[in-house]
């Protein structure tokens, strides 16, 4: 038996089909994978089944029947609860609050009656969470805590999560995915949407594949491995970066830095006497759990944040001093890791596409507009940028949003280049884009510092790998000695290896 | 002195009253995302209409019910502009202000005509509970709906707020109305709700000027107070409570510069500079309090499900 049935589901969004005649079935009990590239239609499905869209056509069973959803509150009538990937909370509500919101008894809310209510469901469910606390003081997995309490607590049967491993740490991974095999065996159904696949694997019964907003298939987890699913994903064979092997031992030292320390945005201390050298035509790739000073680094390292002491040399010459400005001018590319950082939402491709180098672009003080528009199609050719030159950058998948800033910082042949978490959030198509594209510039002869939190994509790209924590490098080691649990042990901080 | 001091606090407590009102109105307005600029034309309206349907009526009761009622109803159209349109909420606001206010103005102008003495009204009368203990009466001597805002309102507004379900949708609509939508929460009727009661409060705040302070009409009958209040709302951190501290500081800074200006007839400053006095002080409180006030998130944010 079915606990919930989509037949025939179809949604147009204008004239992109997101969902073309799409059926999903989930059983009672099973954690079931929606995977799929971004933009397959994953999202779309379980917002309509929460009733947040409307299908144009298509029905909707739940327990074998048949069920209209108008609204969230008609699908937690239902039982059906999500967590989406930007979550529904109120920060500075507390907990208790924020999970009986909407969903009060009466009139009259007393705080201690719902904290104790809040608490008692959380030791049911077996949640941890402090009813008390104020959202806006969780971190990241405790909210996400809180969100599937919330769904919980109005009796979901099926729990549906939108991405939800994208915003955690593997430490909160391996709890989250504690807490959803405990709620699988108490009989509630989950639905994983999901483009990782080691996650799918790893965690779920069934899988469901979406591409284009078609249904590919739903086939059992068991049997599957991890490249027939990204088959059935991407729809084709292999993927994967194709990567030479090179000596690099002769080549220069491009990218210098020495005993750099810089704090972070409260005034501590962020990076410890960092020192790095990138050769020409090398990717460093800077391995280490979030949160240890990748940020700070990368935006020291393009001028973005004021380094405390230390040095930074790109071909010999001194880049301590300069503004971001004098950093990109000197030759440092800059990819910016929040993607929505580095561009105008509202301005067009074209005009993100010319923005760091207008002056270039200007003669007396008026913008050549025919030289923009010019490159900007040059380039849109070049990188395979899915977007027409004069649409808005914030309407763009995520995907081609990296690749237009790609775009912008690699056609200018930069001698360093700085990425940090370069395929965050991206699907595998994008991701191998990314990745090939860093190839080609090492080949190119730039020196590239890949700062990236997946230690597959470390171990896949770089040349060397450093590792960093608490601010200080802990270890550098050459890729073909490194293995994933060496690199753990440095990540986790227990040893140091110079 | 201490007839003084006494006396200040009576008029402190008099002269707050019709900012406090509509400070407790924009507060529930604010708090769920809309900020009502048509605050200063809703008091300005309400100080009008329940002036003109006592005077026609003789009913004073009346008159302040009809008072209220306009302020509900620009309190809908204000929803309607800003929830249902999505329309620019400062535009919105600033609209309704110059609508009502020229709406308040004609119709004074074909009632009364062009009057240099402005037509006034038996106003209400003060309750006077302790009349026979001449110091706790100077204090006490004041307008019913003295004792109700500062009695009845501000208690009951905060409690609404934070201790009702429905405080708790007004709270989460103003800071994230997604999250409100996704727990199955009415965004749209609750920011309704809110600014039709807010409405209400302001507009009650201008009737008590015309038929209670002053039992007349004039074309400067409101003179900035709804403006005040916003700043008070601010300086109040959008807490009922607060913004009613907020209101006797105002209050108690109007009430002084009146005495001040009967006291400094002699020295040569020139007298609006105590009338600019309750501005500045406001300007001062809210320097030095909103520098930590933590705006609701989603306030001048139309909600939009996609």
């Amino acid at each position: 038996m079915y606990i919930v049935d989509m037949l025939g589901i179809t949604k147009t969004f204008g004239e992109l089909v997101a969902n073309d005649n799409v059926d999903f079935q989930l059983r009672k009990g099973e954690i079931h994978a929606l995977l799929g590239e971004n933009g397959a239609g994953k999202t779309t499905l379980m917002r309509i089944l929460y009733g947040l869209y409307r299908p144009d056509t298509g029905i909707i069973k739940v327990a074998e029947q048949p069920v209209e959803i108008h609204s969230p509150k008609d699908a937690i009538a239902n039982g059906i609860g999500m967590v989406t990937q930007h979550f529904a909370l109120v920060p500075p509500l507390s907990v208790a609050e924020n999970i009986v919101l909407g969903n009060t008894d009466g009139f009259v809310v007393n705080r201690a009656v719902i904290e104790e209510k809040v608490g008692a469901a959380a030791h049911r469910f077996g949640i941890e969470i402090d009813p008390k606390s104020l959202v806006r003081h969780l971190a990241v997995g405790q909210r996400q805590r809180v969100e599937i309490l919330k769904a919980l607590y109005r009796n979901a049967r099926v729990l549906i999560l939108d991405e939800p491993t994208a915003v955690l740490v593997p430490q909160e991974v391996d709890a989250l995915f504690e807490t959803l095999n405990r709620l699988k065996a108490d009989g509630l159904s989950v639905i994983f949407i999901s483009h990782k696949l080691h996650e799918v694997t790893q965690i779920t019964d069934r899988v469901t594949v979406l591409r284009d907003g078609k249904l590919i298939g739903t086939v059992d987890t068991k049997g599957m491995s991890q490249s027939q699913l990204a088959a059935m994903m991407v729809g084709r064979e292999t993927f994967g970066v194709t990567r030479k092997d090179e000596q690099h031992q002769q080549q220069p030292v491009t990218l210098h830095i020495d005993n750099l320390c810089a704090k972070n945005d409260q005034g501590m201390p962020a990076l410890t006497n960092i020192c790095l050298e990138v050769k020409a035509g090398e990717i460093l790739g800077i391995a280490g759990v979030g949160g240890n000073g990748q940020k700070e680094l990368a935006e020291t390292l393009c001028g973005v944040r004021e380094c405390a002491s230390g040095s930074i040399q790109l071909e010999g010459k001194e880049l301590i001093g300069q503004t971001p400005a004098g950093f990109t001018q000197a030759g440092v590319g800059r990819i910016p890791e929040d993607r929505h950082e580095g561009m105008v939402g509202d301005l067009t491709v074209t005009e993100n596409l010319a923005l760091e180098h207008l002056n270039e672009y200007t003669r007396s003080g008026v913008l050549d507009h025919k030289a923009i528009r010019n490159r900007a199609e040059e380039l849109i050719r070049q990188f395979q940028i899915k977007a027409r030159p004069n649409d808005p950058v914030r309407t763009l998948s995520g995907g081609n949003m990296q690749k237009v800033l790609l775009a912008r910082v690699l056609s200018r042949d930069p001698k360093a280049v700085i990425v940090p978490q370069p395929t965050r959030g991206l699907d595998v198509g994008a991701t191998d884009y990314v990745r090939q594209q860093l190839l080609e510039q090492r080949d190119r002869g730039a020196a590239i510092l890949l700062i990236s939190e997946d230690l597959d994509e470390i171990l896949a790209l770089s040349d060397r790998i450093a590792v960093i924590y608490e601010g200080e490098i802990v270890g550098i080691l050459p890729a073909g000695e490194a293995t994933p649990e060496r690199l753990g042990l440095l990540m986790s901080g227990a040893v140091k290896e110079h | 002195m201490e007839i003084f001091i006494i006396n200040l606090i009576g008029a402190t407590l008099r002269v707050s009253t019709p900012i406090l009102l509509a400070a407790i109105g924009e507060t529930y307005a604010e708090r769920a995302g809309i900020l009502n600029l048509g605050i200063e034309g809703t008091m300005f309206f309400g100080a009008f209409i329940g002036f003109f349907v006592a005077d026609k009526s003789g009913s004073l009761w009346l008159g302040f019910l009809i008072a209220v009622l306009s302020g509900v109803i620009f309190g809908l159209l204000m929803a309607l502009l800003t929830v249902t349109l999505g329309v620019n909420q400062h535009v919105s606001g600033l609209g309704i202000t110059m609508l009502c206010t020229g709406l308040s103005l004609f119709a004074f102008r074909l009632n009364y005509g062009g009057r240099s003495i402005p037509p006034s009204i038996e106003s209400f009368q003060q309750l006077a509970p302790f009349k026979n203990i001449p110091w706790l009466n100077t204090l006490t001597e004041q307008y019913l709906f003295t004792y109700i805002a500062f009695l009845v309102i501000v208690p009951l507004a905060w409690w609404l707020l934070y201790r009702t379900s429905f405080g708790l949708k007004i709270r989460s609509v103003g800071e994230n109305p997604e999250a409100a939508d996704a727990a199955g929460v009415n965004v749209f009727a609750v920011r309704y709700a809110a600014l039709a009661i807010g409405g209400g409060l302001m507009a009650a705040g201008g009737a008590f000027l015309s038929l209670a302070q002053l039992g007349a009409f004039t074309h400067g009958i409101i003179a900035g107070r709804g403006w005040v209040a916003i700043a008070i709302v601010i300086f109040g951190n959008w807490n009922p409570v607060r913004a009613m501290w907020g209101a006797l500081i105002f209050g108690g800074a109007s009430a002084l510069q009146l005495r001040l200006q009967t006291m400094g007839l002699q020295l040569p400053i020139p007298y609006e500079t105590f009338l600019a006095l309750p501005y500045i002080v406001t300007i001062i409180a809210l320097v030095l309090a909103g520098r930590n006030a933590s705006y609701p998130a989603a306030l001048l944010k139309p909600y939009r499900r996609e």
